[in-house]
């Protein structure tokens, strides 16, 4: 505990239940604790409605109860310039951007971590599900041992030297004792529904936000074939496996996106979820990061190429030029452009890179996008 | 480590002779002051003898104070209330740029009633110029609001001159002077003022009590109704504590002000010598015509809000002019007109003020600790 007392520990805190059971913790083993809000969007309405406030305020009310210190710091512009100016220029190319993979690389723990290493802290803490196993010098990234909401997938692009200065109290939890915890205590959050999706859009419809930064170009919607079936939005507001809101009816469905052709702003679908143009057998991946250094040229592990997906075995190598060759051990399905492949072997996150390219055969899948 | 309060514009804590007279009075003065029995009158008593000593602290007739929930409700009710009052006369309001939010604000939502405002700019100095105001009045003007000492750089602005310059002009004078309040000799004679703001929380007194000085031919449309409590100028209970409190600290530094000033001109020099070792830095606002309370200084190469939480950690409490809330951060409306959105100088701007219990051992040690920050926060920055 008189070590603890020492450490200072700086909590990302978003006014939801899992950071601010994450400060409550941390409180409990006796840490020096700080509270800090990150304010990376503004979503203030005409009636002066802010997301961002709201939030602030149950931080404030958290911060009371555990009566820690608490800051709001503003990253709204590095947000802008790394995050969502990413988001939009993979949307343009086609792809299918992850801005949480990337909102960790470059805020949370990059310009958020500096600010808190600035106020003299030893580590930031946040309410990710992720574990963090520090043995003989040596520091690895492992799954939350709630499998439902393990969250290693987003924290993929984390260096060693990043994690050396973090910890994540709740990645031994399950959510259900989380939020109990949060209840014994009465924290002002405890009932808080948890957030879901991307943290700038919110709750509001994916397409009319987008629609306010990207013109959309409605054009037509066809078979791998060329048959005519009807008109797309856009292509951006479509990625790859996606089922739902493709206004398709008639004989032969269920339909599903399997790729785009920019050129001609043609988005390609086929009938029924096995069908062959979703399957694809490698990838390549570029802005690779392996939390620690594999030394072995080619390597066997276990990836998952979107959040929530069941592990698939797969043979990595690492290429020359320091992008990766991805073989699956059986075919996979909608494996899209954009985005994140992570890699494990068994419990640890060895790393992941963004999914540049697929392949069925040898032959890539330009149609993908 | 002992806390070091820099914050005095902001709010100041209560005197200790002020929490007396205030707990006294919780017991014993109750009464609501209209009421017709004896102890409505004890009451009625209590509040009319702070009355008398407000109004004396302003050279002003007991008549001319109207009590108010503080200094943001004075300058509403001076601004909204008297352009709702003589708008026949015209719809043309003066301002600055550098005011206070309560009376800025203000303006702003009478340009929603169809009220044109003209929001004088200041240079680097941070002073209004009366040539400036003569040059933006016309006849539709009527009403001319200048704050007398500026909140976040300090600096005193010409109300006497401006007074004088509308001697001969039907625009309404108004100044906020809470910042003065206390520090400076306030005369609503020599000053021409027609209406003036102070607060009791500024000086040593209660939160939640203000007065507006409203020279007594000048009318108002009040904001308030149900009650002919302040002449139907401002209906409500009185808050008698408040009131009481804030007579207590009046009487503390009534006549004492030059002496006020002077001691707290001698802490301000101490402070600036040793604010001055650190490299790197600027104090803004016009040095000669500055309050002594005030030291709004930038340490260049730094982020306001990284500055103002490593401070905070180190138990030194101060402000910077920019809001923050939930995280936005917006500089400094009075630095912006002085120096530019985004130079350096609004971007790095932390303010200093002074008050009673401060001592030359404070200003050393304060310093001391800023500059350990300010050097660890640059050698970071590198």
């Amino acid at each position: 505990m008189s070590n603890n007392k020492q450490t200072r520990v700086v909590v990302g805190m978003s006014g939801g239940v899992d950071s601010s059971v994450t400060a409550l913790l941390l409180k409990q083993q006796g840490y020096d604790v700080i509270g800090i809000f990150m304010k990376n969007w503004d979503d203030t309405d005409e009636d002066g409605f802010c997301t961002a406030t709201e939030d602030y305020e149950d931080v404030i009310r958290v911060c009371n109860q555990l009566d820690i210190p608490y800051f709001a710091v503003n990253f709204e512009k590095q947000y802008w310039d790394k995050v969502f100016t990413y988001f939009l220029d993979e949307y343009k190319k086609g792809r299918t951007p992850n801005p949480d993979v990337m909102c960790n690389k470059e805020i949370k723990f990059k310009a958020f971590l500096d600010h808190a290493l600035s106020l003299g802290a030893d580590y930031v803490a946040t309410g990710h599900y992720a574990q963090l196993r520090r043995e003989n010098g040596k520091i690895e990234l492992l799954r939350g041992v709630d499998d439902n909401k393990d969250q290693t997938y987003f924290l993929n692009q984390l260096s060693r030297d990043v994690l050396e200065k973090v910890m994540f109290p709740l990645g031994h939890l399950p959510k259900k004792e989380v939020r109990q915890i949060a209840l014994d205590h009465d924290l002002a959050t405890a009932k808080k529904k948890d957030s879901t999706g991307i943290c700038f859009i919110g709750e509001r419809d994916f397409k009319t936000f987008l629609s306010e930064y990207l013109p959309a170009q409605p054009g037509r919607i066809k078979t791998m074939d060329g048959v005519d079936k009807g008109e797309h939005d856009g292509l951006m507001y479509y990625t790859i496996g996606q089922r739902q809101g493709l206004g398709i009816g008639g004989p032969g469905g269920p339909w599903f996106v399997v790729g785009k052709n920019l050129k001609d702003n043609v988005l390609y679908v086929e009938a029924g979820e096995h069908n062959p143009y979703l399957a694809s057998d490698a990838l390549l991946a570029s802005e690779v990061n392996f939390v620690n250094p594999i030394e072995e040229t080619t390597f066997k592990a276990t990836a998952k190429f979107r959040y929530r997906q069941k592990d698939s075995g797969v043979t990595v190598t690492q290429l020359p030029d320091g992008n990766l060759h991805v073989v699956f051990d059986q075919e996979e399905k909608a494996v899209t452009p954009g985005q994140a492949v992570v890699f494990y072997q068994d419990e640890v996150c060895l790393g992941g890179a963004t999914i540049d390219e697929v392949y069925k055969d040898g032959k890539r899948l330009d149609y993908l996008g | 480590m002992d806390a070091l309060y820099f914050d005095h514009a902001a709010t100041t804590p209560l005197h200790p002779d002020v929490i007396q007279t205030m707990s006294t009075a919780l017991t014993e003065t109750f009464g609501n002051p209209s009421s017709i029995h004896q102890s409505g009158r004890q009451s009625r008593k209590v509040v009319d003898e702070a009355r008398t000593v407000i109004a004396k602290s302003l050279g002003a007739n007991d008549k001319d104070i109207i009590f108010t929930s503080g200094g943001t409700e004075a300058d509403n009710l001076a601004i909204i209330g008297t352009a709702l009052k003589y708008q026949d006369r015209g719809k043309h309001i003066i301002t600055s740029s550098i005011e206070h939010h309560a009376v800025l604000d203000s303006c702003h939502y009478l340009e929603t009633l169809g009220f044109t405002v003209t929001y004088l700019p200041v240079d680097e100095t941070g002073v209004v110029e009366v040539e400036a105001v003569k040059a933006a009045l016309t006849d539709e003007t009527i009403l001319v609001s200048v704050m007398m000492v500026n909140n976040e750089v300090g600096t005193i602005q010409p109300i006497k001159a401006i007074g004088e310059l509308l001697e001969d002009h039907q625009a309404l004078f108004h100044t906020d002077a809470v910042q003065a309040y206390g520090i400076m000799p306030l005369d609503v004679e020599t000053l021409q003022v027609d209406l003036l703001t102070v607060t009791a929380h500024k000086v040593n007194g209660p939160k939640g009590i203000g007065a507006l000085y409203n020279r007594q031919e000048v009318k108002l449309q009040p904001l308030h109704f149900g009650g002919d409590q302040e002449r139907k100028r401002r209906p409500g209970t009185e808050n008698l504590p408040g009131i009481i409190g804030f007579k207590q600290a009046v009487e503390l530094f009534s006549g004492e002000e030059l002496n006020r000033q002077a001691h707290f001109q001698q802490l301000k020099t101490t402070f600036e010598k040793e604010i001055n070792t650190i490299a790197n830095i600027a104090i803004n606002g016009d040095e000669k015509k500055v309050s002594p309370l005030i030291c709004n200084v930038s340490f260049f190469g730094t982020r306001i809000e990284q500055v103002l939480m490593n401070l905070d950690l180190d138990k030194v409490f101060v402000s910077s002019g920019s809001a923050c809330t939930a995280g936005s951060m917006t500089s400094s409306h009075v630095l912006k007109a002085m120096y530019g959105e985004q130079d350096e100088r609004t971007l790095s701007a932390i303010r200093f003020s002074f008050g009673l219990h401060h001592t030359e051992e404070a200003m050393i040690e304060v310093v001391k600790r800023v500059k350990q920050t300010i050097e660890r926060l640059r050698t970071l920055a590198n």
